[in-house]
């Protein structure tokens, strides 16, 4: 037995360990932070499955932005708490575990019957890639196979932020989302606040100039620039911007506007809808991914802000 | 539906830029009416929808004169690799219905979500999220690939959501996030179910999908997955939770959308996927299923509503006994072949979504003005209504004419299919499902109309005013719905030439009749709410013969809506998710 297999037998038992601790678990905090944990845990095997774009998203959002969510959430519904454990008898508990486990069961033997080797559209996705001469596969199936998939899902972002934006009470609409945060200007905080950005902000643009040829892209990238904003924003270096803002409008909508410009004009003056010149495939989607950087950065960032609750100055 | 054609991925037929256009137009208003905000967001509402509405017609041109379906290869590239757009008969029909009651509500919303200088929350979502439904809904009708299609219903959950809590209520909160968190264990579902598909053949285009499916393990499982996870957005019985409070708590022109539109979307997707993706899958066992879930819904869905105080409540719930009206096509398609046939069946349940989805809005939207005319909704506080605002009422009583089945409106066409195709394949107790249907449904409208019409002793507080063109959106709506029948509808569905003509043959009296007579006496029997007919001493004579009985009926409508709470509670609900998700997959495994 190589090393190689022993780490994945331990990592394997160590997840689903997580994952059974995250269920068991009474309090919502712990339960959290089992669940952060088991999101990077779950990244790593995706490595190990040579799946690197995905395993970067699933750190990125499973264990880092979702993680930072739900630890907020957990904290703030710490005092409520008592009131809602215990709510479900033990019939019902056992009910629910054997149901569940009856569904895991089917669940597994499903994946276990399907075809070895998988039929793929990989082989596919690469000798195609001469149409975008990029090299990522990945990148490829993104933004052009599939790019419909991957604008609409910048619109179901939007809409997350307008149902988020629409909790807010009437008289703060318009206003900054989020408490304005305050930090000790001598503090840890503040410290890494103004030393990790620069860093951060070189390695998010890198994740996305890198993702054309090899893993990476705007989506992971722009989970980076979204926590380095958020890290000044807990420090209390900077504010969120009001959500009548103009320019941050823009900025939300940068991504799949300009994928749908792009889009309507290959409709216009060229061959489809979405399709790009060869010749200018490869800039055309460096644009696209450059406003949609700024796009998922600024949307993540304003999930995890939540609704407006204060105008201007308060 | 998609014929088998020799190769319809191959190319982009003429007409199919029309396809983009339909999804891509409503999206550009979302992002443009987000970047302007302010006062232009119903100006940018109201410029998109009759170019979206022209476009729906002209697809519904278009598709006649085409050889088979209309498609688009998205950047050019064919499936597998690519995504493809394809619009059949159901797609244009559905389509064109959708912007329809697009059109209808955003007329009827204009005042409530005005806007003025200064932006304020509720419009700037409302006309935001009106178009983003309906490009989700567009993608969903035209989507020809699996994984485009979870797309399509993840916007359509997050534009749809929303609209649930747009009044800022902590209660209509509540119901918000139970809809979210119910929807969203749906997409799981659907997504797992998707993935399998993808493992075990490689593509997620429907038409290529259809070709290599077979009877394997995990395609049956996949499939389960699948169909409970849009059963649960679709809120079939026993899936109902989120709904009621949902639908009920929103305002008039989002329940309008949310009950008329939007569980539609994830109803589309299942027939798509076992008509389209998997006719010869699912077998006898799993079809009869989704019937038996469908006659559940319309007994309790029927009998809670009857015993609803509220009127919003009351129409939430009986969307809930249409929802599984609709689901009766799935048995009823099953022909002695063993597959799922796209004939009469699978027309009459679309004809029957068209039906619904024109008359629930018309009906919620002309509560809504009726709600805020009289500052309440109780029925029993309806007296004297008709009287102060006739036209809502009419609006009303059309709609649920409509619903009923009478001669000449949709679901009248839609039950005789359905009975024709019950008939045909011998399943005969369907046909009792379907007549009983129709009573429940004149039930609760004779119910609503015998308060609304009884003349009020006190005059009524008028709370607000009411405007000529608001109340003629909803009108407009029920008469479409009234008169489906007449629209040559024969082009787009498999509807046999000889329906139209027996609309006007003999026995349409008696058609006309049993419903609403079956009605009146459900409606007495199980309706709990005194009205003022029944003190008066004609009234009195008949209720004391039928005395015992209704004494019985209401308890057992008691009883009903006990277990209808006991299923709205999350533990149960989940597990009847799991459940259902084990007996589907353990039905398509017998059967095969």
């Amino acid at each position: 037995m190589s090393i190689a297999t022993i780490f994945e037998i331990v990592l394997a038992a160590v997840v689903l360990g997580l994952g059974i601790w995250t269920i068991v678990v009474r309090e919502t905090y712990s339960a959290t932070v089992g669940f952060v944990a088991y999101g990077l845990l779950v990244a790593l095997i995706w490595v190990r499955l040579d799946a690197i774009d995905v395993a970067l998203t699933e750190a990125a959002i499973g264990g880092g932005l979702g993680g930072v969510l739900l630890l907020g959430a957990a904290a703030q519904l710490r005092d409520s708490e008592p009131a809602v454990t215990d709510a479900a008898g033990n019939a019902v508990r056992v009910c629910a575990a054997i149901l569940s486990a009856l569904t895991a069961a089917t669940l597994a033997g499903a994946v276990l019957v399907l075809p070895d080797p998988a039929p793929t559209l990989a082989p596919a996705a690469v000798s195609n890639a001469w149409a975008t001469s990029l090299a990522n596969p990945v990148t490829n199936v993104l933004m052009a196979f599939r790019a419909m998939d991957t604008m609409l899902e910048k619109v179901v972002l939007l809409l997350a932020i307008i149902g988020v934006w629409s909790l807010a009470p009437d008289s703060a609409w318009g206003g900054h989302p989020g408490p304005r945060h305050q930090a000790d200007p001598h503090g840890v905080l503040v410290f890494l606040a103004r030393l990790l950005p620069p860093i951060g902000i070189v390695v998010g643009i890198y994740v996305l100039w890198t993702g054309a040829n090899h893993p990476g892209g705007a989506f992971q990238g722009g989970a980076i620039l979204a926590a380095m904003w958020l890290l000044a924003i807990m420090a209390g270096l900077a504010d969120t911007p009001p959500v009548s803002s103009r320019r941050l409008r823009l900025i939300l909508v940068a991504g799949p506007g300009l994928f749908l410009v792009v889009g309507i004009a290959g409709l216009l003056f060229g061959s489809a809808f979405l399709s790009y010149p060869p010749a200018q495939a490869k800039p055309l989607i460096l644009a696209i991914e450059v406003a949609m950087i700024l796009t998922i950065a600024a949307t993540l960032g304003l999930l995890l802000a939540g609704a407006p609750e204060r105008r201007t100055g308060q | 539906m998609l014929p088998p054609a020799p190769a319809p991925d191959a190319a982009t037929t003429t007409s199919g830029f029309l396809l983009v256009l339909s999804i891509v137009v409503p999206i550009a208003g979302v992002l443009l009416a987000f970047v302007l905000g302010g006062r232009y967001v119903r100006l940018v509402a109201h410029t998109i929808i009759p170019f979206g509405v022209a476009i729906a017609g002209a697809i519904l041109l278009a598709l006649p004169q085409n050889e088979g379906p209309l498609v688009y290869l998205l950047g050019g590239w064919p499936p597998p690799l690519g995504v493809a757009l394809r619009a059949d008969g159901p797609s244009a029909v559905m389509l064109a219905t959708t912007a329809i009651v697009i059109c209808a509500v955003a007329i009827y919303a204009a005042a409530d979500f005005s806007v003025p200088a200064a932006e304020t929350r509720a419009p700037f979502a409302f006309w935001i999220l009106l178009l983003a439904v309906w490009g989700a809904l567009n993608t969903i009708f035209l989507g020809g690939d699996l994984f485009t299609l979870y797309v399509a219903l993840e916007l359509l959950t997050f534009a749809a959501v929303p609209m649930v809590s747009l009044d800022g209520r902590a209660e209509t909160l509540r119901s918000a996030l139970r809809y979210l968190l119910f929807a969203l264990l749906g997409s799981v579902f659907y997504l797992v179910g998707t993935a399998l598909l993808y493992g075990l053949h490689g593509t997620l285009d429907i038409v290529l999908l259809s070709r290599r499916v077979g009877a394997e393990p995990a395609a049956l499982v996949a499939a389960a997955l699948m169909t409970t996870g849009l059963l649960a957005k679709s809120a079939l019985f026993p899936l109902h939770l989120w709904l009621p409070p949902a639908h009920a708590g929103a305002p008039a022109a989002a329940s309008a959308i949310l009950s008329g539109l939007v569980v539609k979307g994830s109803f589309f997707i299942v027939v798509r996927l076992w008509f389209n993706v998997l006719p010869g899958l699912p077998g006898f066992a799993a079809t009869q299923l989704l019937g038996a879930l469908g006659a559940a819904a319309i007994v309790v869905g029927s009998m809670v509503a009857l015993r609803q105080e509220r009127l919003k409540l009351l129409i939430a719930y009986s969307t809930l006994a249409q929802i599984g009206y609709l689901f009766l096509m799935f048995p009823l398609a099953y022909d002695a072949s063993g597959r799922l046939a796209s004939g009469d069946a699978l027309a009459g349940g679309l004809l029957q979504a068209v039906s619904h989805a024109t008359a629930k809005a018309a009906m919620f939207m002309a509560v809504g003005s009726i709600y805020a005319m009289l500052g309440h909704d109780r029925i029993t506080g309806l007296g004297g209504v008709a009287r102060a605002s006739p036209l809502n009422v009419l609006a009303f009583a059309l709609g649920g004419i409509a619903l009923m089945g009478v001669p000449l409106s949709g679901a009248y066409l839609a039950k005789d299919l359905l009975l024709r195709s019950a008939n045909e394949n011998g399943q005969w107790w369907w046909e009792i499902v379907l007549q009983a249907g129709g009573m429940f449904t004149a039930a609760y409208v004779v119910l609503v109309l015998a308060h609304a019409l009884a003349a009020s002793d006190k005059p009524i507080a008028l709370a607000g005013p009411t405007s000529r063109i608001r109340d003629a959106a909803p009108l407009v709506l029920s008469l479409c719905s009234l008169l489906l029948g007449l629209v040559p509808l024969g082009l787009y569905l498999p509807i046999p030439s000889d329906m139209t003509s027996s609309l006007f043959g003999p026995g349409i009296l008696s058609k006309l009749l049993l419903p609403v007579l079956g009605g009146v006496v459900i409606a007495i029997l199980l309706s709990p709410w005194p009205h003022p007919l029944a003190s008066s001493t004609s009234g009195k004579a008949i209720m004391t013969g039928a005395t015992r009985v209704r004494r019985g009926s209401l308890a057992l409508g008691y009883l009903v809506e006990r277990t209808d709470e006991a299923l709205s509670q999350w533990p149960a609900a989940s597990m009847c998710l799991l459940l259902l998700a084990l007996l589907l997959g353990a039905l398509m495994c017998v059967a095969t």
